[in-house]
């Protein structure tokens, strides 16, 4: 590695704050050409500001920022472009009606006379992804690519812009774990063409696969910095919480019971083909598969929130008929949708407003508001699941990931609900907080209530599920009844295998 | 609490409404820009004059030369108490013409200290030669109300015609605050004002026949039970179509915009048909209860009316599981369905209700003009988006307040009556308006960022 060389990017007492916050103090940080440096540290270390401020959204207070040798002003996202820095956020920035050799293109069109030169674009965007070893398809709207395709595209685009510096922010949130690998390979390709990527996960495993070097920040400073062969798991851990983890999954003594919810033969459009399940009393029962498999579509349509083509969902051996959303929260299930931000939330509306929308049937009077009550539910809520917010009234879009899922916790918990369907609960979540949240779930499970985990993260699925039910294109394709005892391997195996395993 | 903490949270309370301030600045820029000689008239007079008279003599001897009419009377009235309260005595008076003034003066026979007149007596010749003419009266000033330094924009008359003014737009501007805070839009509300007009005044004057019967009617002679009647009819006939636009748009999933458009030009039509584009006057007086003079403490009907209504919105949007129900649905309509939620019924209700508050608009209409007309509440829509918008609503929903559309819908009356006031040309008072609603907008945007800035960063992982 080219450690001797001046680095590519080198990042000096870099410090900013917020009226009231100390979001960055004193970073020093340097990227070197090929090379992949892991960025970690929970939520609100100030990881985001840090690439907010390499994309040229935030500009410091404090520090220098010196790429290839020469001072860089990043005043602006386009100065960033200019100085050969490209982010590629979780959310990506492609306009879904356009194809993609158009995106790629967007904002640097190739032609003369302000005329568009389609064929010259596509032209030079083929030889692109030639040059990549990629196939994805350039001339369909982007809104029909998967995100994985969209995110090759970002990729492409970045090169297109001769970045030399790629930021990645959390690039396999939403990629089934064949993309990853797809991805992991095309980032190390940019490696050996002398790119420096950085990049950041809230998976650890990933880290350990694709990184060479590790910056941990907490709390807005730089903790540490270690070659990724110079650490292991649980001391990444310890270094980004600041307290050595114990364990990653708190323990519990499964106590289970009946079957509560009966779930046979669900079926709707190409996503659910005919899912059975059950869930019992005091059981957590993972439900895992890659994504599209049909999870999350098989939760939503237990819970009403889609109406099935047909199957039968009993609840205590009593049929729950149509009725949308109402009737089963009126049954006690409540469902914590994976996107909390657009599903789970009204993140303009106050953490009480918010707490009370499924409650509103104890928390009035003749279609009056019980507003005191209500704050006063919400307080003991909010200190019994440690939400961290200045106060009630704060608005849940200011909250972090993991207080915003605590938060849709406390407004399901709130009504004493006997089955929760949790959708991918902890999906970018720092460890502190997931920990949190694994506890909760523990607690719930112990306490009688059947708990249904949707999960992509096979560790989290080993550690917390009782029982393990896996889906491949709609269908259930195995299950694992001792799910403590099982592997990854075999979990990966039902879900990739399809068919031929049912 | 503490007490600088409770006037913290006021304060907080108050930049949520943040074009109060600008509608207090709007004020006081009027009134310094309106500020004139007052003359007071009535009792108001009476009182200020008696005390003028008071302080220039001891238990002075008066004669007070008044006019016939009401203001007149109450004038003396309050003169002679206003004296007679400090040692004075009014010891005639004339009440009539200059030649009725002569005839007092002249008989007149103890010297007198004033000679006390209103503005108009105090100009007739022979008060103004009374101290020569009449020895009684010599030596005895001539004296009016005095004048004081007043704007003319915060006369009594002025405010009660700026409230009276905008009452019919701040009462469909609380449907619309409804509709917009829900996530919606609704233009239909202009023409059902047309429509509630038309229907209310074409059931009076002619009524309905069901069959062998014949309901309501009665032209000029219609009874009030008819015309409450007919007035609640044509109410509920709009609050239906604003259902039937709501049920178009939950039930099809069409965009509030068109559906709304299309329905504005149903109503207009319908309106137009009925009345064959002619105006339908032949309705008794008495109609005129409610948009015209008639008042309560001095507060016209339509604006009690407008007050009523906005109190009782404010509880529903504040209060009411609804009213949480129906900012959910504006601020994030998935997430509030699959929190149970009961979306469609929200909406429904909310264009109902808009449907609703646009019928007694119109029926304020009618009230006020004593008749229905096809033509009524044109552009109206747009002033009540412009008044929810001013008052701080996002059009995108989930956000706003209800006093603030009463501040918006103010903040546009004081400008259009103040640039009466200030001789702002016809013409060019659109200008004004338009800049002030861009104003007030980016005002708003400007402070959200501010607030943003404030409260640090958000962590987006």
């Amino acid at each position: 590695m080219a450690s001797a060389s001046p680095p590519l990017l080198s990042m000096r007492g870099i410090a900013k704050s917020f009226p009231g916050v100390q979001a960055l103090r004193d970073v020093d940080l340097d990227l070197h050409r090929g090379e992949v440096l892991a960025l970690l540290g929970e939520n609100g270390a100030g990881k985001s500001t840090l690439i907010k401020i390499l994309g040229g959204a935030h500009t410091p207070d404090a520090g220098r920022i010196v790429v290839d040798g020469i001072e860089a002003r990043l005043r602006s996202p386009q100065q960033a472009r200019r100085t050969g820095i490209a982010v590629i956020h979780q959310e990506l920035n492609l306009v879904p009606g356009l194809t993609g050799c158009e995106n790629i293109f967007l904002g640097q069109e190739r032609g003369a006379w302000r005329c568009v030169s389609r064929a010259v674009e596509a032209r030079e965007a083929e030889e692109l992804m030639r040059r990549l070893g990629l196939d994805v398809p350039l001339h369909v709207p982007c809104r029909r690519l998967t995100v994985a395709q969209q995110q090759i595209l970002e990729i492409a685009k970045a090169l297109l812009h001769e970045a030399r510096i790629i930021v990645m922010d959390e690039p396999t949130a939403a990629l089934t774990p064949l993309e990853t690998r797809q991805l992991f390979s095309i980032i190390d390709d940019l490696r050996s063409r002398g790119l420096g990527i950085i990049y950041i996960s809230h998976r650890l495993e990933e880290i350990f696969r694709i990184a060479d070097r590790i910056v941990v920040l907490r709390d807005g400073t730089k903790v540490g910095e270690r070659k990724v062969n110079a650490v292991d798991r649980p001391g990444l851990i310890a270094m980004m919480v600041g307290r050595p983890l114990t364990e990653e999954f708190p323990k519990r003594e499964p106590r289970i019971g009946e079957p509560r919810l009966v779930v046979s033969g669900l079926r709707r459009g190409r996503a659910v083909k005919g899912v059975s399940l059950e869930i019992r009393r005091g059981e957590v029962l993972a439900l895992t598969g890659l994504v599209g498999s049909g999870r999350t579509e098989t939760a939503r349509l237990i819970f009403g929130a889609d109406r099935p083509e047909s199957g039968t969902i009993l609840l205590d051996g009593r049929p729950l008929a149509g009725g949308g959303p109402r009737a089963a929260i009126r049954h006690g299930i409540a469902l914590l949708p994976e996107d909390r931000k657009t599903q789970g939330l009204v993140l303009a509306h106050s953490l009480r407003d918010n707490f009370g929308l499924p409650n509103m049937d104890w928390l009035s009077t003749c279609g009056f508001l019980r507003r005191r009550l209500e704050r006063t539910r919400f307080s003991e809520y909010a200190t019994r699941l440690r939400i961290r917010a200045p106060a009630t009234t704060t608005l849940a879009r200011n909250l972090s990931g993991g207080n915003q899922q605590k938060l849709v916790l406390a407004k399901w918990l709130a009504r004493r609900c006997e089955v929760l369907l949790f959708d991918e609960p902890t999906r970018g979540i720092d460890v502190g907080a997931r920990y949190e949240i694994y506890a909760l779930i523990n607690e719930l499970a112990a306490a009688g209530k059947s708990i249904l985990l949707i999960s992509s993260d096979l560790p989290e699925v080993l550690g917390m599920a009782d029982r393990i039910v896996v889906m491949h294109e709609g269908r259930v394709t195995g299950e694992i009844a001792d799910a403590r005892n099982s592997d990854q391997r075999q979990i990966m195996e039902l879900a990739v295998r399809g068919g031929e395993a049912a | 609490m503490s007490g600088a903490a409770c006037i913290r949270r006021g304060l907080f309370r108050l930049a949520n409404y943040g074009m109060l301030p600008v509608l207090a600045l709007l004020v006081v820029m009027f009134s310094v820009q309106t500020i004139t000689e007052q003359h007071p008239e009535g009792a108001a007079a009476g009182r200020t004059l008696a005390a003028e008279i008071l302080r220039t003599a001891v238990r002075p001897r008066v004669v007070a030369v008044a006019q016939a009419h009401d203001g007149d009377t109450q004038f003396v009235n309050a003169l002679v108490a206003g004296l007679a309260a400090g040692g004075g005595e009014v010891v005639a008076t004339a009440r009539g013409d200059a030649a009725e003034a002569g005839r007092i003066f002249a008989s007149v026979r103890e010297p007198i200290a004033a000679v006390a007149c209103t503005r108009v007596t105090a100009g007739w010749p022979v008060v103004r030669n009374a101290a020569a003419a009449f020895p009684a009266l010599a030596g005895a000033p001539v004296m009016t109300p005095p004048a004081v330094r007043w704007p003319q924009f915060l006369m009594p008359a002025n405010i009660r015609n700026i409230a009276n003014s905008i009452s019919i737009i701040a009462i469909i501007a609380i449907g619309m605050t409804l509709v917009i805070i829900a996530g919606g839009i609704d233009l239909s509300v202009g023409s059902l004002i047309a429509l509630a007009a038309v229907l209310a005044t074409l059931l009076i004057r002619d009524g309905i026949t069901v069959g062998p019967l014949r309901l309501l009617g009665g032209d000029l002679a219609a009874t009030p039970m008819t015309m409450v009647v007919a007035s609640v009819l044509a109410v509920t006939a709009c609050g239906l179509l604003g259902l039937m636009s709501g049920g178009l748009i939950t039930g099809f999933r069409l965009p509030p915009f068109i559906v709304t458009l299309a329905m504005m030009l149903i109503a207009r039509g319908t309106a137009k048909d009925l009345t064959q584009s002619e105006s339908v006057y032949q309705i008794p007086a008495g109609y005129t209860w409610l948009g015209g003079q008639a008042s309560l403490w001095g507060i016209p009907n339509a604006v009690v009316l407008m007050l009523v209504l906005y109190a009782a919105a404010w509880v529903l949007m504040h209060r009411t599981v609804y009213g949480r129900y129906l900012y959910a649905v504006g601020g994030n309509a998935e997430a509030a369905r699959l929190s149970g939620v009961p979306v469609t019924r929200v909406l429904l209700v909310a264009y109902f209700l808009c449907g609703l508050l646009a019928g007694v608009g119109g029926i304020v209409m009618a009230s006020r003009t004593k008749s229905g007309s096809a033509t009524y509440g044109e552009m109206y829509e747009l002033s009540a988006i412009a008044a929810v918008v001013v008052g701080g609503t996002s059009i995108s929903g989930g956000e706003g307040s209800i006093l603030g559309t009463l501040i918006g819908a103010f903040i546009i009356a004081v400008i259009e009556t103040g640039m009466n006031l200030t001789h702002v040309p016809a013409e060019r008072q659109p200008i004004v308006l338009g800049s002030v609603i861009l104003g007030a907008v980016l005002l708003d945007r400007l402070k959200q960022w501010a607030w943003r800035r404030r409260s640090g960063p958000v962590d987006e992982e």
